[in-house]
């Protein structure tokens, strides 16, 4: 599991059976001290979004064929998921994702 | 999951068995900012996508887990075709304009 930043929305009416319904999000993933990973090996990608997230929040998602057990559907082809909103992180000592995009 | 553009079709006919009947297409994979990347993939579509379409592919076993491609040698699936997204509260694509 990682942890990421939401930075958007995707919207499609025409999905697999088994997945209708499910919100779908861009996510970046961030490294250990919030930031963006590197691109190349850290790019965006989308995520179904099976809790209430929303752009700007700080969540950690699962990649691989696991991602598809947090689905209300488990036999479906979803190769990431957002499986929680973090309200704080701790790396190094450090605190990450305080602040922007942070719930009121 | 990723988003690409279909840009074209694969016709084998000389495969494995398990992959006849299935429809191969080509993906140009684009990034958040809807900038064509130099990367393709052939995925199978499980959602009757066509060319131009934009869509989103799963990779890896999770592509197995269709009932097209359950344990067949396939590790990328179309799996949703998209009508647009939002980056940071802009939109970002549309597809009906």
């Amino acid at each position: 599991m990682y942890l990421a930043r939401v930075i958007g929305r995707v919207v499609a009416s025409t999905m697999y059976p088994g997945l209708t319904g499910v919100a779908l999000q861009w996510i970046q993933p961030l490294d250990e001290r919030g930031a963006p990973v590197s691109p190349g090996s850290g790019d965006a990608l989308v995520a179904c979004a099976v809790v209430g997230t929303g752009p700007g929040d700080l969540v950690s998602f699962v990649d691989g064929r696991e991602a598809a057990l947090a689905c209300p559907e488990t036999f479906v082809p979803v190769d990431a998921s957002i499986l929680g909103y973090v309200e704080q992180a701790v790396s190094n000592g450090q605190f990450i994702g305080r602040e922007t995009g942070a719930r009121p | 999951m990723l988003i690409g553009k279909v840009v074209g079709s694969v016709v084998a006919t000389h495969k494995d068995e398990k992959l006849e009947n299935r429809k191969l297409l080509v993906v140009q994979v684009h990034d958040q900012n809807n900038k064509p990347k130099d990367q393709y993939v052939v995925a199978i579509d499980s959602v009757g996508a066509g060319n131009e379409d934009m869509v989103l592919y799963a990779t890896g076993s999770s592509a197995r887990q269709t009932t097209l491609t359950e344990n067949r040698p396939c590790d990328a699936v179309i799996m949703a075709i998209v009508d647009s997204w939002d980056l940071g509260g802009s939109n970002v694509y549309e597809k009906w304009v």
